[in-house]
């Protein structure tokens, strides 16, 4: 590794109205080393990378790259100067292809200045492949293709810069472990050729397999860079929330007695390709994970279980009774709640407040005669922010304005406001720090020991392993397996799913 | 922990935040300061702008445009957008003239319009949610189909009405015209409606996100049809008042409002990608597009170039709002 300096941060600062986002950062970035940033939801780790690759100008401070001050305009100059960002929200173009996100801006062109697509088509396919990625065509639209594949192509597409430091803002937040692994290999590969790496995750086991320094980030203030191996997860949560952190969180299984009559029944659930024949039952209480890898068709079960789907077969009974959910506004009727993955796309109303964002699903009950009773949904809104702990600078801020983790802290709010008795939870802690993490956690749990059916869709296994009483397993829009949480371990789920295995060989 | 205790000390300070600070923030208010500006430089050049009669004046030709604008911003904040307001107006004031003519009492012609009008414009809304079809080209169309009708009932010639219903358009309480009361009580009507209730809470929602809104449980074409409802009810309204005014139907009366009824709105604050818009805002947007109709007038701008400008004001704000998305 070499150690020449890479990038200096000096003493930057940036306010937005009402917050100081970052206040007098410095520290250095090393040639050819992979830098993990930590901190809390709101910290102010997307806002430095932002000024880093020059999507905001500082307030004050300065950068100086290759040891010369430098000043982006913009994020085309910081990636000509090369510094690329893969952002937190992706950014990419839904009505252009694959490939044309990828070389937005630098299309390839033949002598007479018409695209090349061709040779571009072949460009992106190696440049997908390096990724390990061959399950995407460099045609298909954005539009088309899950978050995870929207979250790979977002990388290649960084990646093909060529740049000399890249910024990956929660890069594998909605990645399973083997999409994870196929990343980590990549920017292994990047570092062995001298490129530098910032990288932002709340996934404490991905910082410390992957980082060579961590610096942690609090309030908007730098706090302190470790050497990695130095330091263990326990000391960088407790650097990120300023206080010794030890809450781990336990959950007490839940046997299902004899003779119990589940809540939620489904009996040979079919939709198009992705839901297929899925029958499976729900106990009242009982958190029951979801797991497979990407594409496995878990969202469109879920999502096909609450009505935004048609059925094409099947049943769905709810405390015995057969029942027919033809829309959200019927599921939400009958009890259920769904947080979606995929915030921007599916949960936030980006424009509106966050008390709006928090109430939304549950409106018609805080109405009188059609008329919002704002001093009632004031309050409710209020509750869940500071039990949430939503940082922001009131109710009534828009949720645009808002970090990510906090982003998506009002979409659990607005379900858990929704009192449901079945809640399908699909990624429900993407971007979500460590401690508002338990914190969620613990709700959940709550939520069980009232007697809340809950189904959790989850790419982090960790998560799966400390909440689920039951775990599922999905391959190709079918049920492969079932497993409780004491025979499940990593290697199990894996071979699950990738249908490597069948019940009977376990058993 | 610290920044716990931050944030909730901070929720309680910016909760009391001053009022004035707030105002001097809204997009209404920059409106606003627009209109006192124009005010200002119309009444310069033209002494006679301030008069109480000229001012009657104004606000009268601002109602029409006002109250349909109410029903152009609900349906913009939505993501849709309708085309066929001014000729839907033209058919409803040809419709309230053959009303008139059955010898209704002017109440049940009231109704009837307003049930009509609001029909005409429902047919648009089921259109864009029910087939799909793109609400841009589904009230193109209808603004054809409206003005033919119009043409082939009255063959082209204007109907007189001899009836109590033109109070709307011609009679004064005090000294104030009565389609200047009506258009405060559809803005205030409107303002509660989108600020208060639940179906207009929803219509934000559905130009925010679509698919969050359905996943919320918002039933999202039945919010989108409300809104063509509502504005199918204006446009009928404004027809018996623009009838009403002259005690004349004219087949053709209201063609061309479309613009002034679009730039009203997105002056006015709302944006045409959708989710974004006030009430009060559109108000005054409608304000700034008469006082600008009325001085054009004062100053003497010929009836042609006045058609010429008020595209390219409407072009300039719509390049304006697209700049706006564009930069967020
Ligand atoms: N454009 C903006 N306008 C106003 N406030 C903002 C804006 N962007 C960020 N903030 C605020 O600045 C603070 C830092 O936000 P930032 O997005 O950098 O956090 P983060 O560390 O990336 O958090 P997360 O882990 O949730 O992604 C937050 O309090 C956020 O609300
Ligand atoms: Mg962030």
């Amino acid at each position: 590794m070499n150690t020449g300096v890479l990038l200096r941060i000096e003493s930057i600062s940036k306010s937005f109205p009402g917050v100081k986002a970052l206040d007098g950062v410095s520290f250095d970035i090393l040639e050819g080393e992979v830098h993990a940033i930590v901190g809390e939801n709101g910290a102010g780790k997307s806002t430095l990378m932002n000024i880093l690759s020059g999507v905001y100008a500082p307030d004050t401070g300065k950068l100086y790259f290759a040891g010369k001050e430098v000043q982006f305009k913009d994020p085309r100059h910081a990636q000509e100067t090369g510094i690329a960002m893969i952002h937190q929200e992706l950014s990419l173009a839904n009505h252009l292809s694959v490939m044309e996100n990828i070389y937005l801006g630098r299309l390839t062109r033949n002598r007479f200045g018409f695209v090349n697509y061709k040779e571009m088509y072949k460009k992106c396919k190696s440049d997908l492949e390096c990724l390990g990625v061959t399950d995407i065509d460099p045609d298909t639209l954005i539009a088309d293709l899950s978050v995870s594949q929207m979250q790979m192509v977002e990388i290649a597409k960084a990646l093909s810069f060529k740049s000399k430091l890249i910024i990956m803002d929660e890069p594998s937040s909605s990645l399973t472990r083997k999409e994870t692994e196929m990343l980590f290999a990549t920017i292994n590969s990047l570092k062995q050729s001298g490129v530098s790496v910032l990288y932002i995750s709340h996934r404490m086991e991905e910082i410390f397999e992957i980082s060579d320094r961590v610096t942690v980030l609090r309030d908007g203030t730098y706090i302190k860079t470790l050497n990695t191996k130095d330091t263990n997860a326990k000391e960088l949560v407790s650097l990120m929330v300023g206080r010794e952190f030890n809450k781990t969180f336990q959950r007490k299984i839940k046997k299902i007695q004899d003779g119990e009559k589940p809540i939620l029944e489904v009996q040979g659930l079919s939709y198009g390709k992705k839901v297929n024949n899925v029958s499976f039952k729900l106990y009242p209480g009982e958190i029951l994970a979801l797991t497979g890898l990407v594409g496995a068709g878990r969202t469109e079960l879920v999502q096909t279980l609450f009505g935004l789907y048609r059925k094409e077969s099947g049943k769905i009974l709810l405390n015995g009774k057969e029942v027919e959910i033809n829309s959200p506004t019927e599921a939400i009727k009958h009890g259920l709640g769904l947080v979606p993955e995929g915030r921007k796309t599916q949960g936030l109303f980006l424009g509106m407040k966050i008390r709006e964002n928090i109430t939304m699903a549950n409106l018609p009950k805080l109405c009188r005669f059609l008329f919002i009773e704002s001093k009632n949904e004031q309050e409710k809104a209020e509750y869940y922010v500071s039990k949430l702990r939503v940082k922001a600078t009131d109710i009534e801020q828009q949720v645009r304005y808002l970090s990510g983790g906090n982003q998506q802290k009002t979409i659990i709010a607005r379900w858990l406001l929704n009192n449901p008795k079945v809640l399908f939870l699909d990624e429900p802690t993407h971007g979500v720090d460590v401690g508002a993490k338990s914190e969620i956690y613990e709700i959940i749990n709550n939520l069980a020991s009232e007697g809340v059916g809950i189904v959790l869709i989850s790419s982090e296994l960790p998560e799966v392993l400390t909440l689920a009483d039951r775990i599922l397993v999905m391959h190709n829009g079918r049920i492969t397996g079932e497993l409780s949480r004491e025979e499940a371990d990593q290697e199990i789920i894996m071979e699950y799913a990738t249908n490597q295995l069948n019940k009977e060989m376990v058993k | 922990m610290l920044s716990i205790n931050q944030a909730e000390t901070s929720l309680q300070k910016k909760s009391k935040g001053n009022l004035l600070s707030k105002l001097a923030k809204s997009k209404e208010f920059s409106v606003l300061v627009a209109l006192f500006v124009l005010c200002l430089v119309v009444s310069l050049l033209s002494p006679y702008f301030l008069k109480m009669q000229n001012i009657f004046n104004v606000l009268r030709q601002i109602s029409v445009i006002g109250i349909l604008a109410v029903g152009e911003a609900l349906i913009i904040i939505t993501g849709g957008i309708d085309l066929s307001v001014g000729s839907v107006l033209g058919f409803m004031g040809v419709m309230t003239a053959l009303l008139a003519k059955l010898h209704l009492p002017p109440v049940i012609i009231f109704f009837a319009a307003i049930i009509i009008g609001s029909a005409v414009s429902t047919i648009s809304g089921l259109l864009t949610t029910k087939i799909k079809i793109n609400p841009f080209i589904v009230t193109l169309g209808m603004m054809s189909i409206a003005k033919g009708f119009s043409l082939l009932i009255t063959g082209g010639m204007p109907i007189s009405i001899e009836n109590n219903i033109t109070y709307l358009g011609s009679g004064y309480i005090g000294p104030v015209p009565v389609p200047v009361i009506i258009m405060f009580i559809v803005a205030a009507i409107g303002h509660i409606f989108a600020s208060r209730t639940l179906p207009g809470r929803n219509i934000y929602a559905v130009g925010n996100n679509e698919r969050a809104a359905k996943l919320s449980g918002i039933r999202v074409d039945r919010v989108k049809i409300m809104v063509f409802s509502i504005m199918g009810a204006l446009c009928a309204l404004s027809g018996m008042i623009l009838s009403g005014t002259l005690k004349t139907a004219e087949p053709t009366a209201g063609s061309g409002y479309e613009m002034d009824v679009i730039a009203a709105v997105v002056i006015g604050g709302a944006s045409l990608s959708g989710g974004e818009g006030s009430i009060i805002g559109v108000i005054i947007g409608a304000a700034i597009m008469g006082v600008l109709r009325n001085s054009f007038v004062l100053l003497g701008v010929s009836a042609y170039w006045q058609v010429v400008a008020i595209g390219v004001v409407t072009i300039g704000a719509v390049a304006l709002d697209s700049l706006k998305t564009k930069r967020d």
